[in-house]
């Protein structure tokens, strides 16, 4: 979240798009509720379906799944067609003003650069003019043609209400009610905020949508205020601390990049990694970035890391350059047979991971397996399966008994970024113990045998420096995140604007800023130094209950990273010259010669002091919000493109059906029947609020399983009636690529859509079953759903692909 | 937290997601079983109230005469009367009032004759065939002389439920209905003495599946309390006049069959 949960209670409305907040973030949705109550703030929710969380809004609005840029782009359209956008703000605080190269161009859904042959851009064309100090040419009147606020204009005059109602199934009513709506809050004294969740990262074009967003958001002012944002609302299974630790595999801790194999100097990774910037306004922070990186190396391998080796650089593993490793490029890879082994730790992806039947066939051949979980599950027992004869599988299994959260002491992080210390509740039952204490168990074995055997590349591991254990040899999770926030590795004298203060070696960092690119300092993740002071105070335990802003920002209770920042780019609450926007919030203020308020983004003065002042979106090279975003994959500016098994046969936005960027999996597994009418229904997938994730822990619980015991799918009254489904009857759900039984849910909440002036009906199906616990609850619902995601990050598609549903 | 006069549970139902955390709460601290159920097509489960469930969500799909869909949630479970048809008809004694006004249940002096079930406008006791008792509600009980809140209440996440002095939680409801404005109403507190659990409603009482728009205890009950039971003095015994009186009023109907054997035609959504 740029914001958190309590903040939500400052928003004027709340638009609820892509996320089920009410099922999902229930102990959250109250900081909704108090949004309605406190501020009479008026509550959307734009969704396929309608949930516990649109009986609780102002109003519901339907739209087809996988069609959220259309609906966003149309607001888009609309702020600027009817001037709802906050000038002062576009033209101060986003790169509006920029002019782009005459290069860059977009036609017939694809931007210029477009290789098909490899479906990726080259991103060359998507520039921006520059001054001979090489710093961005600007048009602050925003008239130029060719720049960014005219560019952005021109793409989305496409999205006309007749067109976004027509691909989207949603009235043009109800678009004009969200629109006016939403855009209202494009004022000073205003703010409006967006909640999503995986309703939007589930998709081929997820990350564009959450851009589509963030430049309404930007457009309307409500970045860095208190009540706005974009808000990802992430889960209870440490989500938010998961990402920040690098459990995807394109980044390393803090969000550093993972080195691909052509960068294999330091000097070359730093190179590529740290942007640049010649606009003295532009703080330009990740510049640091060599400290970062330099700091983390030492956290790794300590002594062993120094100037000579490139702090142990080529000790880091490598990815293939252009080669994604995403969990659905796993299971591909491991369906060709060329994957070995497999840990597989808190997760059941024969449950959870798309298109099921490959999954299973594809662990089939692994030579073996570990498991470290709380329970047992779908994956561990795949050997065992519905249709698997365990003689003919020849994976080996282990599944180690793992502690549950509550047994164990350390660190959570909320999806507001408040990283919060917890302690051990409960002893772990017989042999279970920690994952961290499974995990250097296991290393200091493979490193006893390195050391005995050599074998290949020994360095990495020999030199890994894991001092991670208590006087008794147990995992100790104190002394993990300290490491993670970093200590000093020698006595430094630090000059705060004349005050200088000795920090002595092996003190803790107390600020990321203190990090140094020379190795005397370490730190295992960058945007965690802070979490503990120069004396070792474990911030993440404060739980202080002042509020000096009013606001519900809570600056001690836990610890919020970056440097217990509550809300991000919060400089851009105020105007140019510090005073903020909306006086009845005030985030942030300029006092003459400080900030108060919230940890500010950066301590310089604001941005009308030429000389010292500086922009607000400090992780930004230019400084600014983007409207125009050449780091996407996809393009500079969002564009719709339908699902990649959707009831279209052509887009009727361009010639481009589907997302341009993504990866299409080949293997004879990979089926897709686009517009086939043999599937003809459109399907989404979701959680319910009784179970979590894949239902692995929860199913084993009587009290939520009574509740919500087995699999259903979810039919609008229409399509039952046409199918001659009764509620409550037993139906088969179909898609090319496997089935599932279930219960059909005949509900009022599902109503079809016309899509091009067609009837298209959607149903829906929880993901929370499978076939080990209960026996007759069902299996996973992932049998139908395709391999393909996201083109940034492949997320896997969830939520659009086409079904057909049959009586049984 | 809780003083020894009366109280009142407040069911905001406009500030409830039907995350039914309560429905769990009321088990984990009662220590009911959850039991094997189907999905008949509905969120609403187990489909009723019965021995092992105390309190439900009744989900429920409603349009109104405007024509806009609306999907109702109900926190269902006993209302706590002050002229409660229960413990008026309680031969044994078991069902009592007690010093927070609201109806507590002594387990071991039930006897499993299923009159309170009869008498209760809410159709709340339910039996329990395995130990021959009924069951029910009792406000959590021991939290509140513990000095905390029922179970229900304490799991609530967006404050749908709260509880606190009858004057301060009526002013409370009747402040919020205020707010609300069109249909909205407090039920609770204009029959029956006024019950110690009130809603606030968003729609009119008779709009919500099993909830009765003037509630009464059953012209049978008074039969029963003013005529009959002094008898039971007489007769010397409670056992033998439940089962007497059952006979008479009712014959040998059992109220409610167990919960997996719930009334299908009466599920909500």
């Amino acid at each position: 979240m740029t914001n958190h949960y309590i903040d939500l209670k400052n928003s004027d409305v709340i638009l609820i798009m892509g996320s089920n907040a009410a099922e999902h973030h229930p102990i959250a949705f109250k900081w909704i509720l108090r949004a309605k109550e406190q501020n009479g703030a008026r509550l959307i929710h734009v969704d396929p379906r309608y949930t516990r969380t649109s009986a609780r809004c102002d109003y519901h609005v339907p739209l087809r799944s996988g069609t959220d840029i259309a609906f966003l782009g149309g607001m888009i359209h609309y702020i600027l067609t009817n001037h709802k956008y906050f000038r002062d703000y576009v033209v101060n605080y986003t790169n509006a003003s920029f002019i782009v190269s005459k290069d860059f161009s977009f036609n017939d859904g694809l931007f210029s650069g477009y290789d098909p042959a490899k479906r990726k851009y080259n991103k060359d064309t998507w520039v921006f003019e520059k001054d001979d100090k090489g710093v961005p040419k600007r048009d602050m009147t925003l008239n130029d043609p060719q720049c960014v606020f005219q560019l952005l204009k021109k793409h989305f005059s496409r999205y006309t209400l007749d067109k976004v109602s027509s691909i989207t199934g949603v009235s043009k009513e109800n678009l004009t009610k969200v629109y006016a709506e939403y855009s209202a809050t494009g004022v000073p004294d205003k703010a409006g905020t967006e909640c999503y969740a995986l309703g939007w990262t589930h998709h081929t074009t997820g990350s564009q949508i959450i851009r589509t967003m963030s430049i309404i958001q930007l457009l309307l002012g409500n970045m860095g205020i208190a009540g706005g944002g974009v808000n990802a609302l992430r889960g209870e299974p440490n989500v938010q601390g998961s990402t920040d630790h690098a459990i995807l595999y394109n980044i390393l801790p803090g969000y550093l990049k993972m080195p691909p194999a052509s960068l294999d100097t330091l000097e070359k990774y730093l190179e590529k990694n740290t942007p640049k910037s010649n606009d003295p306004q532009s703080a330009n922070y990740y510049q640091n970035y060599p400290k970062f990186t330099v700091s983390f190396l030492k956290s790794m391998f300590g002594d062993k890391a120094v100037k000579e080796n490139d702090f142990g650089y080529s000790w880091l593993p490598k990815v293939d350059d252009g080669v994604a490793y995403s969990l659905m490029h796993l299971f591909d890879k491991m369906y060709e047979g060329k994957v070995k082994g497999l840990f597989v730790v808190g997760t059941d992806p024969a449950v959870s991971s798309p298109n099921t039947a490959k999954v299973r066939k594809a662990l089939e051949k692994l030579d073996w397996m570990v498991g470290e979980n709380i329970f047992d599950n779908e994956t561990y027992s795949f050997w065992k399966g519905p249709g698997v004869d365990p003689k003919k599988v020849k994976t080996e299994v282990f599944l180690l008994p793992a502690s549950a959260t509550m047994e164990k002491e350390g660190s959570q992080s909320n999806s507001g970024r408040w990283v919060q210390w917890k302690y051990k509740a409960a002893e772990s039952p017989e042999d279970a113990i920690p994952v961290g204490e499974i995990t250097i168990k296991i290393m200091a074995a493979v490193k006893a045998l390195y050391a005995k055997e050599g074998g290949a590349c020994p360095a990495p591991i020999l030199n890994l420096k894991w001092d991670y254990t208590d006087a008794k040899g147990r995992y100790d999770a104190l002394k993990v995140s300290k490491q993670i926030n970093g200590y000093f590795l020698k006595d430094t004298v630090v000059d705060d604007k004349g005050v200088k203060t000795l920090y002595k070696k092996g003190q803790t960092v107390p600020t990321f800023g203190m990090l140094q690119a020379d190795g005397s300092t370490s730190s295992g993740n960058w945007i965690m130094a802070g979490s503990f002071d120069a004396k070792g105070l474990n911030k993440m335990t404060l739980r202080g209950k002042d509020d000096p802003t009013g606001l519900g920002l809570y600056p001690n209770w836990s610890y919020a990273w970056p440097l217990n920042r509550r809300i991000i780019y919060n400089r851009a609450s105020c105007d140019i010259n510090g005073k903020p926007y909306n006086p009845k919030r005030r985030l942030l203020e300029w006092t003459g010669d400080k900030w108060v308020g919230d940890v500010p983004d950066g301590p310089w003065p604001p941005m009308a002091d030429k000389a010292k002042g500086k922009y607000p979106f400090i992780m930004k090279p230019d400084g600014l919000g983007a409207l125009f975003g050449p780091g996407m994959v996809e393009g500079p500016f969002p564009e719709h493109y339908e699902p990649l098994e959707g009831p279209l046969t052509k887009n009727p936005l361009s010639g481009q059906l589907i997302n341009p960027a993504i990866e299409i999996f080949k293997s004879d597994m990979d089926k897709v029947a686009n517009a086939d009418a043999k599937f003809p229904y459109v399907c989404t997938t979701y959680s319910c609020t009784e179970h979590w994730c894949s239902g692995a822990l929860t199913r084993w619980q009587a009290w939520l399983l009574e509740m919500q015991p087995e699999l259903y799918v979810e039919i609008g009254e229409k399509l039952a009636q046409e199918k001659g489904i009764q509620n409550g009857s037993r139906v088969k759900v179909q898609s090319v690529r496997g089935q599932v039984e279930c219960v059909a849910m005949v509900t009022k909440r599902f109503q079809p859509f016309t899509v091009e002036g067609k009837t298209v009906h959607q149903v829906g199906l929880p993901f929370n079953y499978g076939w080990l616990f209960p026996k007759d609850g069902g299996d996973s619902t992932n049998f139908l759903t395709p391999t393909v995601g996201d083109a940034n990050t492949f997320c896997p598609e969830y939520k659009a692909f086409m079904v057909n549903v049959v009586k049984l | 937290m809780m003083s020894t006069s009366e109280v009142i549970k407040l069911i905001d139902t406009t500030r409830c997601t039907a995350c039914r955390g309560c429905q769990v709460a009321c088990k984990q601290w009662n220590e009911l079983p959850g039991l094997r159920t189907k999905n008949r097509g509905s969120y609403q489960n187990p489909p009723d109230l019965g021995w092992n469930t105390w309190t439900l969500i009744r989900f429920q799909e409603y349009v109104n005469e405007k024509g806009t869909f609306k999907w109702l949630f109900r926190k269902d479970g006993c209302m706590h009367c002050t002229d409660a048809g229960c413990v008026k008809v309680c031969p044994s004694g078991a069902l009592y009032h007690t010093e927070y006004g609201t109806v507590g249940i002594k387990k071991d002096l039930c006897i499993g004759c299923k009159e309170c079930t009869a008498a209760c406008p809410f159709e709340i006791p339910r039996y329990n065939r395995r130990t021959d008792k009924m069951t029910k509600c009792d406000l959590c009980l021991t939290r509140l002389q513990a000095n905390q809140q029922p179970a229900c209440v304490k799991s609530c996440p967006t404050g749908a439920l709260s509880i606190g002095p009858k004057d301060k939680m009526l002013t409370a409801a009747y402040d919020r209905v205020k707010v609300l404005g069109g249909d909205a109403n407090v039920y609770g507190d204009k029959f029956l003495g006024g019950t110690h659990v009130l809603y606030v409603l968003s729609e009119k009482p008779e709009v919500y599946d099993k909830l009765p728009k003037s509630p009464s205890i059953p012209l049978s009950v008074t039969v029963w309390k003013d005529w009959l039971k002094p008898l039971t003095w007489i007769a010397g015994g409670g056992v033998i006049a439940g089962s007497l009186l059952h006979y008479i009023l009712h014959g040998p109907k059992r109220p409610y069959p167990e919960v997996d054997q719930g009334d299908h035609a009466e599920r909500g959504k």
